[in-house]
């Protein structure tokens, strides 16, 4: 019964989001306030409906209803609660749920902090929403079901994958997903504006709270995802150029050169169309990266079985949004003026320069990413791009970039002035590069030729991004949070180019067969493996070892890497053993037994891995912390003149 | 210099910029590019020799022979017509299993394929694309049992 209820109440949801659509679009379009008064309502409704449907499939989970296909298939009776809800997106049809529901927040929101801006343009961005919400309801009733019965029902579940029974995996969709719908928000801004056919600096400031809020979802969805391939798949790394990997790096690409954009038409108006055209952009590769995901056209992971009639449904709806939205691109884009013009090394320009090596970035990696599929569509010869394309061609974009970073800070608005400051940059590229020279020569030892240069630039963002505040500290002068935010993000940026270069460089990689007893060097340590002994957990059986990791032959820590074979799935996996330090991994994963008494381990040492992460973590806290700004808050709160003050407009 | 040119200059140097830069991709991506190539196209000789390329088809039932307590490995991988042999040492994927599909990156030497990676498969169902048409053109023979 309650099955049935939440499908119902799904199929509601759908008519509302068409009269979401409908009346907010058309509404605004005819100056009919009428039809605008339904827009909030089928919003509401419409989150409550979605939120009824995942109650359902919840409960269903919860209570171990197997006659629902969709809990047989992802859920079994031994597994413990926590997964059991996390299951709900385990597979394909709960994950279109989830996103449609994420959504529905979305617009929640949108309807709720709205109020203060103009009608009519309130009503467009939310029936640009609602037919976003639309097509993906429409998918999920009519192709993906969730609450689809199974007669007669089995007597147990066939268990969710063990790969995802994991914490850090659990919710690494949701976040994801946040991110991916929360630029949704960001392309119904720019429909909405291009409909009215204006675009002003409030539009800016409007827009810019929702982009970096969604960006920074993005970035820890992204980062949760690579730590949680590097621990539980076992890959040892934090990041392959998986395609599913790429397919949520793009947007991100393109979402960190929007924001970046934003900032230059709030503060100068300049690049209207241009931030348009990302907003656009930024959305459509978030659903390309879903088509990519979901459709099962890339073998990983992420793909859940094949069915054609998905992926050409989520082809065609991608066809209609990138292809709708590009056109009233063309058509209204002209319209636009960027009127003030700005020199060479303003930040302007150096806005300009960040936003055209993060769009040649992400048109990179969407050439590897879509070569094998587009060959593939056209029946020439079956290819495949490996990650040395990648490796070859991402630093030479992201150095440049960073250096950009490292100078364009100090850039004032409409005329660089560089010169004024030629003494810090001077003095930051002069301690940047004895401390980076200092630390790969002094204590790591001559690594790949680029190490020196990420090290030096790295430290040299990260200088640069402090003397700003500090100035400001010293002069007594506030320090509003879009430029605390601001800071943080690009030191996050300079620690991720540290990390990446010291990772790439300095790490000791090992994959061998060994027998309790035996030691494994590796430079300075050795892994010594002590004893292997049999696990029982609540829905698995396995092996768990003990591995001491010794270095200069004295004891550091122990290791416990296990091998875990699922009953229900019957599949076999491997947790890898790691300890971390500050300042590296030890790490060592256990697979099989090769006879003989011996396993194969893949044993590993990987300096600054844990920065990589962190330097995700810290962009994201940027991005909260600029959004909680209080130029945006005082808009929903009063209205007082909506002035940013004096000192964040100049820097943000 | 007056606006208008200083605004030419600053897009010359962004079309120059891009333009190095995809000429720059072009090169790295014909470089990495990697084939595929099923053990029929091997033994008609069309794979190119000591470049790298990804090879796939189906581990044939029986003929998988490690050597006891190190990481070396070998097996035939065949389409049902042809069969093609394959040395590996490393980790193998946990999924990788006797009568199931596989695909393998490395080199051809000597008529034995030297594999440097053997890719994972995620799951029991998952047959890697480039295999499911090369077993397509060149059907198992009628009783593949438990494949």
């Amino acid at each position: 019964m309650i099955p049935e209820l939440g499908h119902f109440a799904l199929i509601l949801a759908l008519i509302l989001a068409a009269a979401q659509a409908f009346f907010g679009i058309f509404g605004a379009a005819r100056g009919d306030a009428r039809w605008q008064a339904v827009v909030r309502p089928a919003v509401a409704g419409q989150f409550v409906l979605v939120s009824t449907a995942i109650g359902a499939l919840v409960h269903a989970f919860v209570t171990f209803d197997f006659s629902v296909l969709y809990v047989a298939s992802n859920s079994n009776s031994a597994l413990p609660t926590f997964y059991r809800v996390a299951a709900l997106w385990g597979a394909h049809e709960g994950s279109l749920l989830l996103w449609a529901w994420i959504l529905a927040a979305w617009t929640l929101a949108v309807a709720v902090a709205s109020r203060n801006l103009p009608a009519s343009f309130a009503s467009r961005v939310m029936g640009v929403l609602g037919f976003v919400s639309f097509g993906f309801l429409l998918f999920t009733v009519a192709t993906s079901n969730p609450f689809e019965r199974i007669i007669p029902s089995p007597a147990d579940g066939r268990d969710l994958n063990p790969v995802l029974q994991d914490p850090a995996l659990a919710i690494h969709p949701p976040i994801l997903y946040m991110g991916y719908v929360g630029f949704a928000v960001a392309f119904s801004f720019a429909c909405a504006a291009m409909l009215e056919g204006k675009l002003d600096a409030t539009w800016a400031r409007w827009t810019r709270p929702w982009t970096t809020m969604a960006w920074a979802f993005l970035s820890v969805g992204i980062a949760l995802g690579s730590w949680w391939a590097y621990y539980e798949l076992g890959w040892g790394g934090y990041w392959f150029w998986d395609p599913v990997e790429n397919a949520s790096f793009m947007p991100w690409l393109v979402g960190t050169a929007l924001i970046h954009s934003l900032a230059a038409t709030e503060k100068r108006g300049v690049f209207k169309s241009w931030t348009l055209l990302l907003a656009i952009l930024a959305f459509s590769l978030s659903l390309l990266g879903t088509f990519l995901v979901r459709s099962g056209v890339l073998t990983s992971v992420h793909s859940f079985a094949a069915d054609p009639t998905r992926g050409l449904f989520i082809l065609g709806f991608l066809i209609v949004v990138i292809g709708g939205a590009l056109t009233l691109y063309a058509w209204r884009a002209p319209m636009l003026k960027s009127p003030a013009g700005f020199e060479g090394t303003a930040r302007e320009a150096f806005l300009l320069y960040n936003n055209i090596f993060l769009v040649v970035a992400a048109g990179m990696v969407f050439v590897g990413t879509l070569a094998p599929l587009i060959a593939d569509a056209l029946s020439i010869t079956p290819l495949s791009v490996g990650s040395p394309y990648f490796d070859a061609l991402f630093p030479m974009l992201m150095l440049p970039l960073g250096a950009l970073v490292a100078v364009g800070i100090h850039a004032a608005w409409k005329r660089g002035q560089l010169g004024n400051h030629r003494r810090r940059i001077l003095v930051g590229f002069g301690v940047a590069a004895l401390l980076g020279l200092a630390i790969v020569y002094g204590v790591y030892g001559a690594g790949k030729p680029l190490t020196p240069v990420g090290m030096v630039l790295g430290i040299w963002i990260i200088l640069s991004s402090l003397i700003d505040p500090i100035d400001r500290l010293r002069r007594r002068l506030t320090l509003p949070r879009a430029i605390v935010g601001m800071t943080l993000a690009h030191i996050g940026l300079g620690v991720g180019i540290v990390a990446i270069s010291t990772v790439e460089s300095y790490s000791v990689e090992r994959d061998a067969a060994i027998a309790p007893g035996e030691s494994l060097a590796l430079g300075r340590y050795a892994y010594r493996f002590d004893s292997i002994k049999e696990i029982e957990g609540p829905n698995y059986d396995g092996v768990r070892a003990e591995v001491t990791v010794l270095r200069d032959g004295v004891p550091v820590t122990v290791l416990h890497p296990e091998r875990r074979n699922y009953w229900v799935q019957r599949s076999t996996l491997t947790e890898a053993g790691i300890a971390s330090r500050w300042n590296m991994d030890m790490f060592v994963a256990l697979s099989k037994d090769v006879g003989g008494g011996r396993w194969s381990v893949r044993a590993q040492l990987r300096p600054l891995i844990d920065w990589v992460w962190l330097s995700a973590a810290l962009m994201a806290l940027g991005g909260v912390l600029a959004v909680t700004d209080r130029r945006y808050r005082a808009r929903v709160t009063a209205r007082e003149p909506a002035v940013s003050q004096g000192s964040a407009a100049e820097a943000t | 210099m007056t606006p208008r040119q200083k605004r030419m200059t600053l897009v010359l140097g962004i079309v120059a910029g891009v333009s190095v830069a995809a000429w720059l991709g072009m090169q790295a991506f014909r470089a990495n590019v990697m084939f595929f190539f099923d053990p029929t196209q091997i033994a008609a000789g069309q794979a190119p020799a000591g470049e790298r390329f990804r090879l796939g088809g189906m581990v044939e039932k029986g003929s998988v022979e490690k050597t006891e307590g190190t990481l070396d490995i070998n097996f035939l991988v065949t389409d049902f017509k042809h069969t093609v042999r394959v040395k590996y040492s490393g980790i193998l994927p946990d999924l990788f299993r006797e009568g199931q599909g596989v695909v393998a990156h490395g080199r051809l030497k000597d008529g034995v394929f030297v594999a440097d990676e053997i890719l994972a498969k995620h799951d029991e169902k998952y047959m890697p694309p480039e295999v499911a048409r090369s077993l397509k053109d060149n059907p198992p023979p009628p009783a593949p049992a438990g494949t």
